[in-house]
């Protein structure tokens, strides 16, 4: 299960990072919004994987770890947050400067 | 009195909620309570520095979890200086703001609180996490306050800025899980003892984390190679935002201090990034230097002027002797107060000269400009590092408390090239002007607040020898973390 969850968190964040680079705003947003699932993942992996456990110490074998949970939920939110606030930044700059180039320019050949 | 800790992140937290809830109409009535709300701020900033100042950490237990557990908020000397500086720096800022800026967008004054939140929050809590959670609000607040106003160049400095922190964000969070998967904790004087008991693999996990985290609070502070968004954004930014933003590089710097100075002080990890932010922190400078010389605008110039004192401070910061920490707090006091007025005198200036504003182009004279002039002048010496303003009395402690040749080279040298920008720009502004702008007078208040920022360079330098020692008691305290942990799990144990 570690390797499955770390080729996820892999792929993710691979894939955001190379959206992020791109010119359109747009893509750039996806690539936000995939790097945090990536980064979601990650800080809730970080409490250590174990299944059916209880998460109180000393009423099972190995008890997991709750707080990683609290940790990615506000995480989460602070996440969709941004994003939202970030498309609505992108839309305006759509409008205002009548291109969605992250730097407002001309179109060159990539899109 | 142990409640007036968290005072701060209330007071503004507070006056932003009651000024989402007043109606549209009743700008007088906005204007008055984020006033009241900023002013607030000082009275309590000076007595938490009371308390601070006799050298007792306090430790405030957050719905009293005990200490390594729940989410403490920590006063020490440093983060009650910092707190002191923002309320001095935010009423300034505030009043200009209240002249009319305040109404080109919706919401300044609520953001403009909730920002304040956001910063003494950052400078105020003893948790990993937390400082996350409070480096996001006033992160919020300030994307809404950077742009507020209308133009493309805001909305295109603003998607830098933007996008530029949520992958700061992003990093940030990896860091903390790195942190808390090797050490199972993220209260700052916990993780320190943890920290220094680590070997082995989860010793390079722990690397790894307090790297990412120099990266993301780099990237706050504005170092190279990371301070390319700034001077675009500061420069596009409504003038009494931008001189609150003066504060905020100074967030950055104050983390990179609290995290290295204690997080990683002990154990295999101590002095963990030191040289390579040596190294960044004296290109900053040079570039920035450069950026001044080359700086079409008067508002982009101060904001490489702000880049420059970054270079300045994190220097000093890395060479971490207590002297060296102390003579750069002054200079930092010095910096963020004076670039504040700056980029309220900026405004002014482009107040007046019609379609030129700050660009630095011979035109109509700037109305006001015999004032305007003289305080361009002052403001000038003083950043610029000049005797006899306080920006001479802050390179000296530092060049004595720092003795390396290429530091004083560049500091030097970055100062007189600043000095042959500045000298331009105000000989084009004022000097080459071509007959009289828009026959308008200068406003009382904005003068009044431009003043009040740019007269603490002569006050600093008057009374140099007690702040500065003030400075070295700080950094006293910052040298030695044992104290502060002691304080935090101490505070811990005797809840129990």
């Amino acid at each position: 299960m570690e390797v499955m969850l770390a080729l996820i968190i892999a792929t993710l964040v691979g894939c955001g990072v190379y959206l992020t680079l791109r010119a359109r705003t747009f893509p750039v947003i996806l690539g936000i919004t995939l790097l945090s699932y990536g980064v979601n993942l990650f800080v809730f992996v970080s409490g250590r994987l174990s299944l059916n456990q209880v998460p109180v110490v000393g009423m099972s074998e190995n008890a997991s770890d709750p707080l990683p949970q609290a940790l990615v939920l506000t995480a989460i939110v602070i996440g969709f947050a941004m994003t939202a606030f970030l498309v609505v930044l992108a839309l305006r700059g759509q409008g205002e400067m009548k291109s969605d180039h992250v730097d407002g320019g001309s179109d060159g050949e990539d899109g | 009195m142990e409640h007036l800790i968290i005072a701060p992140i209330l007071i503004p937290a507070f006056a932003g909620m009651l000024l989402l809830l007043e109606v549209r109409e009743r700008q007088r009535l906005r204007r008055l309570t984020g006033l009241l709300a900023t002013l607030a701020l000082i009275p309590v900033a000076l007595g938490l520095w009371q308390q601070a100042a006799s050298g007792d950490i306090g430790v405030y237990q957050l719905g009293d979890w005990r200490a390594p557990f729940g989410i403490v908020l920590v006063l020490d000397r440093l983060s009650a200086l910092m707190v002191l500086l923002t309320a001095v720096l935010a009423l300034p800022a505030l009043i200009y703001g209240s002249r009319g800026d305040d109404r080109r967008g919706a919401n300044f004054h609520a953001l403009f609180q909730l920002q304040l939140m956001g910063i003494n929050g950052a400078f105020l809590t003893g948790d990993l996490f937390n400082l996350f959670v409070f480096f996001e609000v006033l992160l919020i607040a300030s994307y809404g306050l950077a742009l507020h106003g209308r133009g493309p160049a805001r909305v295109k400095g603003g998607i830098h800025y933007v996008v530029l922190n949520l992958i700061g964000s992003a990093l940030f969070l990896v860091a903390l899980g790195l942190a808390y998967g090797t050490t199972g904790t993220l209260n700052m004087a916990d993780f320190a003892v943890k920290v220094s008991e680590l070997e082995g693999n989860s010793l390079d996990l722990a690397r790894l984390s307090g790297l990412l985290m120099w990266v993301v609070f780099g990237l706050k502070a504005a170092l190279f190679p990371l301070y390319f968004w700034l001077p675009a954004t500061y420069a596009s930014a409504t003038a009494p935002v931008a001189a609150l933003f003066a504060i905020m590089t100074k967030v950055g710097i104050y983390a990179i201090a609290r995290v290295y100075g204690l997080a990683f002080s002990g154990g295999a990890l101590a002095g963990l990034g030191r040289d390579p932010l040596w190294i960044l922190a004296l290109i900053t400078l040079g570039l920035a230097a450069v950026g001044v010389l080359g700086a079409r605008r008067l508002g982009e110039m101060v904001a490489y002027l702000l880049v420059m004192s970054v270079g300045t401070l994190v220097a000093g910061l890395a060479w971490s002797s207590p002297a060296a920490f102390g003579a750069m707090l002054y200079y930092l006091i010095h910096s963020t107060l004076v670039c504040g007025g700056l980029f309220l005198l900026a405004d002014l200036v482009s107040r007046g000269r019609g379609e030129l504003a700050d660009r630095l182009e011979a035109g109509p004279s700037p109305v006001g400009r015999g004032v305007l002039g003289a305080l361009f002048f002052a403001g000038a010496i003083a950043v610029v590092g000049l005797p006899p303003l306080s920006g001479f009395i802050g390179k000296v402690a530092l060049m004595q408390a720092v003795p390396a040749p290429v530091y004083w080279l560049l500091l030097l040298g970055g100062g007189l090239i600043a000095l042959i920008g500045l000298s331009r720009a105000g000989s084009t502004l004022f000097w080459r002007a071509t007959g009289d702008g828009e026959e308008r007078s200068l406003d009382g208040p904005r003068l009044a607040a431009t003043v009040a920022l740019l007269a603490t360079t002569p006050a600093l330098a008057i009374w140099g020898e007690p702040v500065l020692e003030a400075c070295l008691a700080v950094a006293g305290q910052w040298a030695q973390p044992g104290l502060y942990i002691d304080a935090v799990l101490g505070a811990g144990e005797s809840a129990l």
